[in-house]
């Protein structure tokens, strides 16, 4: 057994670090996480190795024979304190840092560009402002066949708005974005693992996320919270590029009132309400 | 504890006489309606296992679709999230905290302190029928139309109950009446558990005399009873949603293109219900295991348990902490990103009591007299896989470095490392250890290092990698993560090392379910204190104990339950119940 344990200290530390598996390369400004999530490693790692070893070698030395009879100690007030002091420390020292970067996590600076993300099974759509800089007002109520994302079509904010429903979203390189991310079904979860960051998006309130593209590159962005059968399936993609490259795109996608325009022409009809279920 | 005792300090008025039981007069009610805890605790036990074997079949299949996609065609991904619902519940709920809490619990509370019985026998005996009657219910999900649910065990709505989710029809209305009808007989048992706790103990036995199991298993049945209302809630007010069109849970919706009659509700208030309930869970299945362990160690290193004082208040501290931590399971649920500060730090001040009891349980080996029995090996294991999972758990908790890792694989190799493996062995260690009592016989030594060795390398060697899975951010609840470009080829590589593992795992445990039936027949004569521990239960004057299990006088203790190699005793363990002053050093 105390050999096993200590070939279980050796193998599981030579399993990481010869591990192929390991995090993405990053691709935003949350390298801070990787940081913390390093510390935390060679923190509990010691930690692991020091109380794995240490009761190998007990139960190598204090093993049974024949005559022997344990020791009778019931307690040492010293030496538990003293290890709770030292265990509280360590906490402290992952606990610190962690916080620090979540004071930025949580912060979103006053210069991210808004874009909204709208989840839904099994499948995401996403918008972008126009020339005006600002997100127009949506609402469930809104949406039909034709407004897939429910912006109110009074709003003249959201007139301008470029809509993409079912491509790819494309970000700026270096340009900070703040996600605001709603739902109309079930709860949903955007999750880029390059970028480290991931939020819910809970239907009928809007989540947000921030960070900042630090790499070009095409990504996959993954639903990661439950949302029905086809969940595994809810996949679409992130493209970083440069700035120029990226406003080329945007002003290659039509807006609100473009795609407005559009499908009144072919169904004449326009926007209409959702029927109501019966049940 | 001095050794000098005052002796007999009067009977309380609910210590129950043998006179004031109900004895059975039936085979009836001696083994099937029987309101002796021992045969309940067998019952409750048993048909733990019994669904808990049905959620290892099931986890067979979730392995074989995630180890080899495709191969089992008639896994689809509907049957898949069935799949993975069915086996979650089953093991946290059904398994975990039915056999410590119903099995455990009812066996080992009265044995160990002395008592009778429960206080409340009859309503002990309605509380495993009703589990009984809820694990029916459950298992009824798999035959109804559409099948079980498959919402996750977690069970978040809005999609646990809309169309898009497998079993939205019969699935989940019986999950919650089951989970009602669980809670409800729940209540039962751990209203009983409390009361005899607080109000049976033999003459002698102060609380701070009882061993660690029953302090584990006490202070579980607490918080059971404060948090599984937060889960009857949420339980009650979705069933309303589904059946009667309510909206607690229910903001507007468009399912299919079509708008739905729910407006207003909050998915997320579901959220805090069920992690309210949640967390405490962790602790409701682990503080019985942190018992039972101390337990065995004490037993099997020959020495007392280090710093008993300081560990039964790490079980109270870790009890009352359990209450303040829920939210560290949604940082990324889209609640307001402050708790975050603290959640993290009310979570991660939960490991210095945690850290406590692994350090004591490491202390108590120092200058021991090991004997590597089955119930130590068993022990030993628990310590590694849970520092593992405890470990891991500092990541989860530390807000910002959970955000990457949240609902990756790494999750669930950190659950099932630290409330999986850590308690099932736990189980096993306590099952090799008790058995002698309960039966009369030894369970066979060899058959038990066999399947000691395969189970504890091998859900090793399962969950210690797929750590890195998560890590590269492979998410949890994936039918199949073909077609995405960050899982390289390497990672199925692995999923399928994985699956072959949990397979020859997964079988190993026929031979501990062969050696439990073996041994009832074939099994070595026990004699009443096999393993010569000090505690009450091994000191009843026939092994198995009957009906009353103390015969003419109820025991009365004198001492701590700790009392191994003191200093010039004749043996090196001294039982609760021996009245000789015995030198015991500085005892506390």
């Amino acid at each position: 057994m105390a050999l096993i344990l200590v070939l279980i200290a050796i193998g599981s530390v030579a399993f990481h670090l010869l591990s192929p598996w390991w995090w993405t390369p990053i691709a935003s400004n949350w390298s801070y996480i990787d940081t913390t999530l390093i510390i935390t490693f060679w923190i509990t790692g010691a930690v692991f190795i020091i109380i794995v070893l240490f009761m190998a070698y007990c139960l190598w030395r204090f093993r049974h024979r024949p005559g022997r009879r344990a020791a009778y100690e019931p307690e040492s007030p010293r030496l538990e304190a003293w290890l709770t002091a030292v265990t509280a420390l360590g906490i402290a020292a992952m606990l610190a840092p962690g916080l620090v970067v979540w004071s930025q996590f949580v912060r979103t600076p006053p210069d991210a560009a808004e874009i909204e993300i709208l989840a839904q099974q099994w499948r995401w759509s996403f918008r972008l402002p126009g020339t005006d800089g600002r997100l127009g007002a949506a609402d469930i109520r809104h949406v039909g066949d034709d407004n897939p994302l429910g912006l109110d079509p009074q709003d003249s904010a959201g007139q301008d708005d470029v809509v993409i429903d079912g491509g790819d979203l494309h970000l700026a390189l270096g340009q900070p974005v703040k996600l605001l991310m709603r739902s109309y079904d079930v709860v949903h979860n955007f999750y880029v693992p390059e970028f480290r960051a991931k939020m819910d998006i809970i239907p009928g309130m809007v989540t947000h996320l921030w960070f900042t593209p630090s790499r070009t590159g095409s990504f996959d962005a993954i639903c990661n919270e439950v949302c029905g059968s086809s969940h595994y399936a809810m996949r679409g993609r992130v493209v970083v590029e440069d700035e120029p490259t990226f406003r080329a795109w945007l002003d290659r996608q039509k807006t609100f009132s473009q795609r407005a325009a559009r499908s009144t022409s072919t169904h004449e009809a326009g926007l209409h309400r959702p029927a109501i279920d019966a049940r | 504890m001095s050794d000098a005792i005052t002796g007999p300090q009067g009977g309380s008025p609910l210590l129950p006489e043998a006179d004031d039981l109900y004895h059975p007069h039936s085979w009836w009610t001696r083994y099937v309606f029987s309101q002796d805890a021992k045969v309940i605790a067998i019952q409750y036990a048993g048909t733990a296992l019994a669904i808990g074997f049905v959620a290892l079949i099931l986890s067979w299949f979730i392995r074989l679709q995630l180890g080899f996609p495709g191969l089992a065609t008639f896994i689809g991904p509907a049957e898949y999230y069935q799949l993975i619902t069915m086996h979650g519940m089953i093991m946290v709920v059904y398994m975990l905290t039915a056999v410590f809490l119903g099995g455990f619990g009812n066996y080992l509370i009265p044995l160990m302190l002395g008592a009778r019985d429960m206080v409340f026998p009859y309503l002990n005996m309605l509380s495993y029928w009703i589990y009984l009657l809820a694990v029916l219910v459950l298992v009824a999900s798999f035959f109804a139309p559409g099948g079980p649910t498959g919402a996750g065990w977690t069970l978040y709505p809005p999609q646990s109950i809309l169309a898009g989710t497998p079993g939205q029809e019969w699935g989940i209305v019986l999950m919650l009446v089951s989970l009602i009808l669980f809670i409800a007989g729940f209540t039962m048992g751990g209203v009983n558990y409390v009361v005899t706790v607080l109000q049976a103990r033999a003459p002698g036995m102060t609380l701070m005399r009882m061993p660690l199991t029953v302090w584990g298993i006490f202070t579980a049945t607490v918080l059971a009873l404060l948090a599984f209302p937060a889960l009857l809630v949420g339980a009650v007010m979705m069933l309303l949603d589904r059946l009667l069109g309510t909206s607690f849970f229910m903001p507007a919706i468009i399912e299919a293109g079509q708008r739905l009659r729910y407006g207003g509700g909050s998915p997320i208030l579901f959220q805090h219900l069920f992690w309210f309930f949640g967390h405490p869970e962790v602790y409701i299945v682990a503080l019985p295991a942190f018992g039972i362990v101390s337990d065995l160690i004490s037993t099997h290193a020959r020495k007392n348990i280090f710093g008993y004082r300081m560990m039964v208040w790490a079980i109270l501290a870790i009890g009352v902490l359990s209450f303040v931590v829920w939210a560290h399971h949604m940082y990324v649920s889209g609640m307001n990103p402050y708790f975050g500060f603290f959640f993290a730090t009310t979570t991660l001040i939960i490991a210095i009591p945690t850290a406590i009891k692994v350090y004591n349980w490491v202390l108590t080996l120092w200058r021991g007299d090991i004997h590597l029995t089955v119930p130590m090996l068993f022990a030993i294991a628990f310590i590694v896989t849970f520092l593992n999972g405890g470990l891991t758990g500092l990541f989860l908790g530390n807000v910002v470095v959970d955000v990457p890792l949240s609902d990756t694989m790494f999750v669930v190799a950190h659950f099932h490392m630290v409330m999986g493996v850590a308690p099932i062995l736990v189980i096993f260690g306590g099952l090799y250890h008790w058995y002698p009592k309960v039966t009369g016989c030894m369970l066979d030594a060899r058959l038990g290092q066999i399947h000691f060795w395969i189970t504890f390398l091998g859900a090793y060697a399962i969950f210690f990698p797929m750590h890195y899975l998560g890590l590269l951010g492979v998410p949890r609840r994936y039918y199949e993560t073909a077609g995405l470009g960050f899982v390289p080829p390497s990672a199925e590589t692995l999923n399928a090392f994985i699956s072959l593992v949990a397979f020859v795992v997964g079988a190993a445990q026929i031979v501990f379910l062969f050696n439990l039936l073996r041994s009832l027949r074939h099994g070595a004569p026990a004699g009443g204190n096999p393993w010569r521990a000090t505690t009450l239960e091994w000191q009843t004057p026939e092994t198995p104990p009957p009906h009353g299990n103390w015969g003419p006088a109820l025991p009365v203790v004198y001492r701590w339950p700790y009392d191994y190699s003191v200093p010039g005793a004749p043996e090196d363990f001294v039982p609760q119940n021996q009245p000789a002053p015995v030198r015991a050093g500085a005892v506390p």
